[in-house]
């Protein structure tokens, strides 16, 4: 038989590449989760109280679930028109291990969305009178959150993918189990406010990360051969 | 050992094996339910604390034991439906979900009434109310993938992936929940963790969980027959079957 | 003895509680072209797709060189290449682009290089489809036929043994047929296998076999 394998990263890269490109000739597209996360964390103060000091308190929360949020809204872009022009159809077809082009088509999405939300949580987070000293645990916590976000939430997008109404279904599904990323990730900021250590949090949701990376392709390969295969 | 697993992997032997158990499991269910509930309800001493009111906890606890056991069986059935292909497995874990949502909703409303004398509200983020709610969420996300999608294979299949992603969750969920509340909550008091409690009042308690067992298998097997039957529509005996009658 | 490439055994498949086709056997061996005709709704695309191995929602058997294709997917994978009904061509990008995307994921190296040898490869691939100086235009400007090209140039580059098309001359005109025609040709006489589902009569096709799906709504 003719070895017709390509290296990991020669796939890796080339997928993501693809994806890359593919974004940036729409970069309009780019800019619709930082808008989404900004003008929803603006939303707070204006429903709530400008008050400074009840803002600092209710920050981490505030911030965390709008990025939450935005990740959610952009989850349909992992797969939905790579569905729609069959490509999808056309890697499972492949020889290659449907792993690692899952693996980097969630770190593109990670790169599109998580990344720059990460990127300008400070300027949302001093808007919300977020201590000084929070900012890089809120920066950080994005960065080890989001992805494992874009994993779980991957594989929502992979199951819903094909179906009518996927937007509101998407959410049901995926929302549960964003509960303990979020629970910890706005504690550790909280935490860090208070100034008491975060080293624990920060452990845990790395822990959480190893787990989807090692996992998350799993099922969500196993949901697109089911959502393909009919 | 193998052909007793394809047997078992039958829709027609379990129709058949199903319909000679269920009037028996219903039967037991029944006397244990009824003896459990007239036992608890009117015979068992009154909390020294509580006074009365703890007396949903014969519904409470075993509605909440139910809701995670649901889970349970339904990951493990749809974990083996997605690995063998087993029709009848895709069918059990498809009747699991509405079982299973209602004895988390049942878990739930009695906590809330419970709390109500207890914390003199309806509502309390406490560590086991929260992680029910959350459970709650997981399966009504079940319900909603199984409904949107047509196809029954695919919907099987989809949800089974979903509720083994949950499975995985769940202790993640579960701990961080309950880290998430001694944090804002160090002295909640909480409903069922007490000190030994008395013999008058376990007994009625293990037997309302061995009845409530009893009655999830009951309705377990029933949804599961109706299933059967809609999804056998075209092969000859379920033909006969409706023929004959 | 049989030396069937692909061979799909009393294939049963159902949508809607409808029976698309019930006791089903199709094979196609090297050298030799499958026809599949049908009315609209009467399951070519279905039959196509459980082909591949990308539908699971079929009973029966379904052997790739004799061995069941959900035991040794990778193995079929590495020499089957499907041209579905979506036009398989990312919109964002150039022809040049997702000719070498395909051929990365197909593990075929002769273009996924981005230098002179590949690009000339490219090139005349994209000259024999009729699309010559389309490199590096973005394939949302093209029109829905030349996309197609586009699509059917990945046959050019393929080294797999079977082809499994499905409406490959949808939006294609005259010239653009009899040049497919041509490959077809050329690859069944190099040994490889085609499966295609279409209503064009393949009248320079030798070897060539057709399966009749009746479409006839099937409730017994």
């Amino acid at each position: 038989m003719t070895g017709k394998h390509v290296t990991f990263s020669g796939l890796f890269l080339a997928m993501l590449k693809r994806d890359m490109v593919i974004a940036f000739r729409h970069p309009s597209d780019l800019a619709n989760p930082l808008i989404f996360f900004l003008v929803v964390v603006s939303l707070f103060p204006m429903a709530i109280t400008p008050d400074p000091e009840y803002l600092a308190e209710i920050a981490p929360g505030v911030l965390w679930v709008a990025s939450l949020l935005a990740t959610l809204l952009s989850l349909d872009l992992i797969f939905q028109s790579d569905y729609q022009d069959g490509t999808l159809e056309q890697l499972l077809l492949s020889p290659q291990p449907i792993y690692t082009s899952v693996l980097a088509k969630v770190f593109s999405h990670w790169l599109l969305s998580g990344l720059p939300l990460a990127l300008i949580s400070p300027l949302l987070a001093m808007m919300l009178f977020l201590p000084a000293q929070a900012m890089w645990t809120l920066v950080l916590t994005l960065l080890i959150g989001t992805p494992v976000m874009s994993f779980i939430g991957a594989v929502g997008a992979a199951l819903t993918i094909g179906l009518r109404k996927t937007g509101l279904l998407l959410s049901l599904l995926v929302l549960p189990l964003y509960i303990p990323v979020l629970i910890f990730a706005a504690s550790a900021v909280h935490n860090a406010a208070l100034g008491i250590s975060v080293t624990g949090h920060l452990a845990l949701l790395g822990a959480m990360l190893a787990l989807s990376v090692v996992l998350a392709p799993l099922a969500i390969a196993a949901a697109l051969r089911i959502s393909l295969g009919n | 050992m193998w052909t007793w697993f394809y047997r078992l992997g039958s829709p027609k032997w379990f129709y058949d094996i199903s319909g000679r158990w269920l009037p028996w499991i219903a039967c037991v269910a029944s006397i244990l339910l009824l003896t459990g509930t007239v036992w608890g309800l009117a015979f068992a001493p009154q909390d020294y604390q509580q006074g009365n009111s703890f007396r949903i906890m014969y519904i409470h606890v075993p509605s909440a034991f139910l809701a995670q056991s649901c889970y349970f069986v339904m990951a493990i059935c749809g974990g083996i439906g997605l690995v063998w292909k087993m029709k009848l497995s895709d069918i059990v874990a498809k009747s699991c979900a509405p079982i299973g949502a209602s004895f988390t909703l049942l878990a739930l409303v009695t906590g809330a009434i419970w709390g109500k004398p207890t914390w003199n509200t309806w509502w309390v983020w406490d560590a086991r109310l929260t992680s029910m709610l959350v459970l709650l969420f997981l399966y009504l996300g079940v319900i909603a993938l199984q409904s949107a999608i047509v196809d029954r294979n695919q919907a099987a299949k989809a949800s089974a992936v979903l509720t083994l992603v949950g499975l995985v969750n769940i202790p993640i969920i579960k701990y961080s929940v309950e880290w998430w509340n001694t944090l804002h909550q160090p002295a909640s008091f909480s409903l069922i963790s007490r000190p030994a409690m008395p013999m008058e009042m376990w007994m009625p308690l293990l037997i309302m969980v061995i009845g409530f067992y009893c009655f999830f298998a009951a309705v377990l097997i029933m949804r599961t027959r109706v299933e059967i039957l809609e999804r056998e529509w075209r092969t000859d005996w379920v033909r006969s079957l409706v023929k004959n009658r | 003895m049989t030396n069937f490439l692909l061979q799909g055994n009393n294939l049963y498949c159902e949508r809607d509680r409808r029976i698309l086709f019930e006791n089903l056997d199709v094979s196609v061996s090297a050298g030799e072209v499958l026809q599949i005709e049908g009315p609209n709704g009467s399951g070519k695309t279905t039959l196509l797709r459980i082909l591949t191995g990308l539908s699971d929602a079929y009973e029966g058997e379904l052997l790739w060189r004799g061995k069941s294709v959900r035991k040794v997917r990778e193995h079929y994978y590495q020499e089957m290449q499907y041209l579905g009904h979506a036009p398989g061509i990312k919109q964002a990008l150039t022809a040049a682009e997702n000719l070498r995307w395909y051929s990365v994921i197909h593990g075929s190296n002769s273009v996924a290089a981005n230098d002179e040898k590949g690009n000339k490869r490219i090139a005349d691939v994209l000259a024999k489809v009729g699309l010559q100086g389309y490199e590096d235009v973005p394939c949302h400007t093209l029109s829905a036929g030349q996309q197609r090209r586009v699509n059917l140039a990945r046959l050019y580059l393929s080294s797999a043994t079977i082809w499994l098309l499905d409406e490959p001359f949808t939006a294609i005109d005259k010239s653009g047929i009899r040049s497919i025609e041509k490959l077809i040709n050329e690859h069944i006489n190099e040994g490889g296998a085609v499966v295609i589902a279409t209503h064009q009569d393949l009248e320079s096709v030798p070897n060539l076999r057709r399966v009749t799906l009746s479409g006839v709504p099937g409730d017994r």
